[in-house]
């Protein structure tokens, strides 16, 4: 596993030994997607290594899960890291709660079932 | 990774969620690395666990890191909709992850080797505990015994509404039908349908 251990300890500083086994900054799901806003397209390179990484990484839409195993680093690693960044508005997420009313989700089932039997 | 298109990014994709659970060795990252079209990364959650007795005694709170390893593959089913497939730790001691993990998941795919079927039955109850939707898929070992549906129905001790499909998790017909009818039984569900409902083939 590819840690940085400076960068890691800086993290665990910023996070609570509580809260990173539970949730670490601000409840992000693992499948949520992220997305680089113009903004972190423009500001990402001078953000910080993994902050680059990130950016450049979302610039085709990811999930959460998938960035930590890019960067090899663990989840909670990655929330904190990218919740920082969505609060700079580097990133956008997207969670599948948006948006919710049951006939909507129902609906959305259903297209997945067409798209599934498409395949 | 991606394809290599040049259409903008879509301004709202959806993120869904199929947890894959079963226990051990039972052929959950083969089903996901099966489906899935990007090849299946693994994630290492690095968990502290409490400290133990021992480790106060020195004054310095011990913590003992545990890490768990989950699967998970991706099916774009189409521009808006992206399915996550989650292969679950099978281990029961890792249930504290489990309520993240199906947290508003469409529901579960419960893979079961009808040799250890027992290995199972705390993933069933949990998530009928926790009323996601689920069905069991038998794989489809290489000599282990063919069981009918019903059998295996009694044997987990699953009410009739949950189905059971037998599955081959090496291949990609069968294993997208085992998704498929997980889905149909979700959307069967949710407009009510009696559970008796066959789910179309």
């Amino acid at each position: 596993m590819d840690i940085d251990d400076q960068d890691s300890r800086e993290l665990a500083r910023r996070s609570s030994p509580a809260d990173r086994r539970t949730q670490p900054a601000g409840d992000i799901a693992i499948e949520a997607i992220l997305v680089t806003t113009p903004r972190g397209v423009r500001v990402g390179p001078s953000a910080g290594r993994r902050q680059q990484l990130i950016t450049d990484l979302c610039q085709q839409p990811q999930s959460l899960a998938e960035i930590a195993a890019h960067m090899g680093v663990p989840l909670w690693v990655a929330k904190v890291l990218v919740a920082e960044m969505a609060t700079e508005r580097l990133l956008t997420l997207h969670h599948p709660t948006d948006n919710d009313r049951p006939a909507e989700r129902t609906e959305r089932l259903e297209r997945v079932l067409d798209g599934l039997r498409n395949l | 990774m991606d394809s290599a298109t040049s259409s903008p990014i879509p301004p709202w994709i959806t993120p869904l969620k199929v947890v894959v659970a079963g226990g051990f060795g039972v052929g959950k990252t083969t089903l996901v690395r099966t489906v899935s079209e990007i090849t299946p990364v693994t994630t290492e959650a690095i968990l502290t666990t409490a400290s133990s007795p021992v480790d106060d005694t020195a004054g310095v709170p011990g913590k003992r890191v545990t890490t768990v390893a989950m699967d998970f593959g991706r099916v774009t089913v189409s521009p808006e909709l992206v399915l996550y497939l989650y292969g679950t730790p099978g281990q029961s001691r890792f249930w504290f992850m489990w309520d993240e993990l199906i947290r508003g998941a469409i529901g579960a795919a419960v893979l079961v080797d009808s040799r250890r079927l027992a290995d199972s039955f705390p993933i069933v109850d949990f998530l009928e505990d926790r009323q996601l939707p689920y069905l069991v898929a038998v794989n489809q070992f290489d000599h282990a015994p063919r069981h009918n549906p019903a059998q295996i129905r009694d044997a987990l001790a699953v009410t009739s509404g949950v189905p059971i499909v037998t599955c081959d998790a090496r291949e990609r017909d069968s294993a997208t039908h085992a998704l498929t009818t997980l889905v149909e039984h979700v959307v069967t569900r949710r407009r009510g349908y009696p559970s008796s409902v066959p789910a179309a083939a």
